[in-house]
């Protein structure tokens, strides 16, 4: 039978493999829901694998699904890290794009194309708001940052849909609830003409270097790990707990709302009620499957992006329906966690059966 | 132990060996316990002790070697097996649910328990049947370190077992109270239990063993009858040499560097104890040292120094004059206040992170006033802090728990005594250390005293307060005594007032703190 065995040392080769150990289950489980929904599965992964990077098209296009997963990724790690836990980032993202609209309704025909960095400046402030909120809950009333960040979503969605149903309203559209398509001189510059891909990927990547800095190089980096990994280590050194929630929740908070107001200022260019797209919950995910690490959030986010693309590609082409992609995403965590079990355990085949001159008196122990 | 001599054996090991990753933990090992027999195993840390009761305990399989019970060949798979054929074991790290309280905790770790009710009545009368003073219905949060251990030790016992497995057992208790625990041990052994007795106390194990196993390495170096041996030959036995003995030069002291007076604070939570009316100095070139039962507002005193609370009122605690009781750890660090806790692991250390980044604990220099932190310089310092602490680890790379807990000691002591205090606060400096970690973290303290550095030590060892101290005072229920010179002391006196006796003690309620 198998065992589990504790090992000596967590391993750190199975904490780097444990991810890909964890995409190859999704694969193969991937493989049999294919073969059960009646469909070739070799076509359905290749809508998952392949099609997803086999042009300039089609990269253009998962980076553009990337890019707010990195953003947000890179906020929720540090605040993992500092043992806080945000799981609202999806409403910081959805205030973030709230307060970018609004100062992209404010262009007008003279404007020049700098606003984009208040559109920018305003996401982060809109994203830092909405999570100061729970900062401000959790440390004067100690309320769980875990229930009321996620509250906080739904808060969201209600003011994002009060705007676009009420005041913000396009006069012009048709009684839809969606606010004006902003001005061209709004929208963030494009990287490589046709393609939609923008300057947000290069936001991403320099986010991930700052990141990395701020964790590794720095003490206020130092600081908040050392809170989330042991709290009375924190205290004893001196480093204020309330100082680390504050700058987990806000940093966090401002990376959901910069998200928010790239897809405002790129590939939404106006906003609808179907602004909350889910990424602030997938960043949850690409935050754990990239090790919490700013570099490993690049791999994890580019991965739950091509299940974005495929599950759009499995609708489009086979037929299937477009909730395979949020399957894909919850498996790939749910394997990472079983995974994960390998870095501090070791699997052992025992034989069941105990070697015959000490049968007769470990019997008596066997039950136990 | 002759009239057992022709007897079976309790328990025979034969050949033991266990193989790690990295090390042999036990080598070869042999190990026969007669009925009614207390054998003390000595060893220092990383000998091999742990692994070999693990073994017993059948919490740890070893790679070879057979066992006898009670003349039976066995396998211990589980340590569930292991009680079931009648072996106890109080660990030296306890294995207690915080959350829940002392008789839960117990109710959980008994195989065939009855009701809680009746578990809580049985802890009551073990625990007065051996004079360990327990509250079941407390939570284990609210328990000290001291009172920890005697949930573990009641535990054991509510098993009756044939064999007792104690590791560094009486680290915790009063002079007094060790005596009542080996007469209890003795009862218990003269009632026919086994008893293996772990301890780097010499002289403990010169007094209550019957036969003595020295570990070195991994491998049996010594099986000798204890009571016909000296500490130096024990000693030689157990580390290949003697550990040299400290220089303890008598000093004028300096002037004086830590000021508490009228210190008084409510207790934090409902278990915990209040401080009242807390009044000491320490002088520079001196050891202030402080004994008692832990659980007596040790833990309280100590959070109020070292700024981990702030509560106190302003000018109850001067810092050579200046009030700082409103003052931040960090800040503290800054004025020369710097503080080793009693719990290395997850307090003194972060048990994941390596050793280069637990000297940024408390260790600020490598970091610019930006907030960089000058990678290099880190790894220096921790380099040189295992260097000059004679550190044994994987490098300023390995991680704080890799590390036994002497070397890990050295580490966090050598880290606050290399920042060059003004004013050193440790908190129970040798507990679970071995001898000659122990011989030198005190060796260090003293110089660190020569040096002109006023030190506060607090300590349940009596006879580490003894050897250090050039004063001692005693706390009990939140209260402290005044100071005696170390040569007014004895241990009679200390341990009287370790109940909270002592001349000029304000009246009190009813003492929980002496057993």
């Amino acid at each position: 039978m198998l065992r589990l065995e504790a090992r000596a040392q967590p391993s750190r080769a199975l904490s780097i493999a444990s991810p890909l150990l964890a995409l190859a289950v999704t694969v193969l489980i991937g493989i049999g829901l294919f073969v059960m929904l009646g469909k070739d599965p070799l076509r359905g992964l290749q809508m998952f694998f392949v099609e997803p990077l086999k042009s300039g098209y089609a990269l253009s296009e998962l980076s553009v699904k990337a890019t707010p997963l990195v953003l947000i990724a890179l906020g929720l790690a540090l605040c993992f890290r500092a043992n806080v836990w945000n799981i609202g980032a999806e409403g910081q993202f959805v205030i973030g794009a709230a307060a970018a609209g609004w100062v992209a309704m404010q262009a007008g025909p003279g404007t020049t194309r700098w606003i984009v960095v208040a559109i920018l400046v305003a996401g982060v402030l809109g994203g830092m708001l909405w999570a100061a909120i729970v900062a401000l809950l959790r440390d004067r009333f100690n309320a769980s940052e875990i229930l009321v960040s996620l509250m906080m979503v739904y808060i969201a969605d209600m003011v994002l849909g009060y705007l676009v149903y009420g005041p913000w309203k396009d006069p012009a559209g048709y009684n839809f609830p969606q606010t004006i398509t902003f001005l061209k001189s709004t929208q963030v510059p494009r990287l490589v003409d046709g393609f939609r891909v923008n300057i947000g990927v290069l936001i991403a990547l320099a986010s991930v270097a700052a990141f990395w800095v701020l964790l590794f190089r720095t003490y206020a980096g130092f600081q908040l790990q050392v809170g989330g990994l042991a709290p009375a280590a924190a205290r004893y050194a001196g480093f204020s707990s309330r100082r680390a929630l504050w700058m987990a929740l806000l940093l966090s908070g401002g990376m959901a709302g910069l998200a928010g107001a790239l897809e405002v200022a790129g590939p939404l260019a106006q906003l609808t009620p179907h602004v909350p797209a889910g990424y602030g919950f997938a960043a949850i995910i690409v935050a754990f499957v990239g090790r919490l690490h700013p570099v490993g959030a690049i791999f994890a986010a580019i991965l739950m992006s091509m299940f974005y693309i495929g599950g759009e590609l499995a609708q489009s082409r086979l037929g299937l329906p477009k909730s395979l992609t949020g399957v894909f995403q919850g498996l790939l965590l749910f394997t990472l966690l079983a995974c994960d079990t390998l870095i501090a355990y070791r699997v052992r085949w025992k034989p069941a059966q105990v070697p015959a001159p000490k049968a007769a008196v470990s019997t008596q122990t066997k039950e136990a | 132990m002759k009239q057992h001599a022709a007897a079976t054996p309790r328990l025979a090991l034969a050949g033991i060996s266990k193989q790690y990753p990295a090390v042999r933990a036990n080598d070869g090992v042999s190990l026969t316990v007669q009925p009614g027999e207390i054998h003390a195993v000595l060893g220092e840390n990383g000998a091999g002790k742990s692994t070999l009761m693990k073994i017993i305990y059948g919490a740890v399989q070893p790679d070879e070697g057979s066992i006898r019970w009670n003349g039976q060949p066995v396998q211990i798979k589980s340590p569930a097996a292991a009680r079931e054929l009648g072996i106890s074991m109080v660990y030296q790290h306890f294995s207690l649910f915080d959350t829940l309280t002392v008789a839960e905790n117990v109710w959980l770790g008994l195989d065939k328990a009855g009701s809680l009710a009746a578990v809580a009545r049985r802890i009551g009368e073990v625990a007065h049947t051996y004079g360990l003073d327990l509250d079941a219905q407390r939570p284990v949060h609210s328990l000290s370190v001291g009172e920890k251990q005697r949930v573990e030790i009641v535990r054991a016992l509510l098993t009756d077992p044939q064999l007792l497995i104690l590791d560094e057992p009486t680290s915790v208790l009063t002079p007094q109270a060790v005596d009542k625990l080996f007469v209890t041990l003795r009862r218990l052994a003269d009632g026919g239990c086994s008893i293996l007795y772990i301890s780097h106390k010499l002289d403990e194990i010169r007094s209550l063993c019957h036969h003595c196993t020295v570990l070195r390495g991994g491998k049996v170096t010594g099986e000798v009858d204890p009571t016909k041996e000296t500490n130096a030959s024990l000693s030689r036995l157990m580390i290949g040499a003697e550990p040299p003995p400290l220089q303890h030069v008598a000093r004028a002291p300096g002037p004086v560097v830590l000021a508490v007076q009228g210190l008084s604070l409510p207790r934090q939570h409902p278990f915990g104890v209040d401080l009242r009316d807390i009044a000491f100095e320490v002088r520079a070139g001196e050891v202030l040292g402080i004994a008692g039962v832990s659980g007596n507002g040790q833990q309280e005193l100590m959070a109020a120094l070292s700024g981990e609370d702030r509560r106190a009122a302003a000018a109850s605690i001067r810092l050579k004059g200046a009030a700082i009781a409103a003052h931040s750890p960090r800040r503290r660090r800054h004025e020369g206040l710097h503080f080793v806790p009693e719990e290395r692991l997850g307090r003194g250390a972060v048990p994941t992170l390596s050793l280069s980044n637990n000297t940024l604990l408390t260790r600020t220099g490598p970091v610019r006033k930006s907030g960089w932190i000058a990678s290099a310089e880190v790894r220096a310092l921790a380099e040189h802090l295992i260097q000059r602490f004679q550190v044994k680890a994987g490098g300023p790379g390995a991680a704080a728990r890799s590390l036994s807990g002497g070397n890990l000691q050295k580490f966090i002591v050598g880290r606050e005594i290399d920042a060059g205090p003004t004013l050193l606060i440790v908190s129970q400096p040798t507990w679970g250390v071995d001898v000659g970690a122990a011989a030198l973290i005190r060796g260090e303290l003293l110089k660190l005293r020569d040096a002109g550095c006023a030190l506060l030590v607090v300590s349940e060892e009596l006879d580490e307060l003894f050897e250090i101290s050039d004063r001692l005072l005693v706390m009990a229920q939140g209260r402290v005594s005044p100071a005696l010179p170390r040569a007014e002391a004895t241990v009679e006196r200390i341990g009287a007032w370790m109940s909270g006796l002592w001349p000029g003690a304000a009246p009190q309620e009813a003492s929980h703190a002496a057993a």
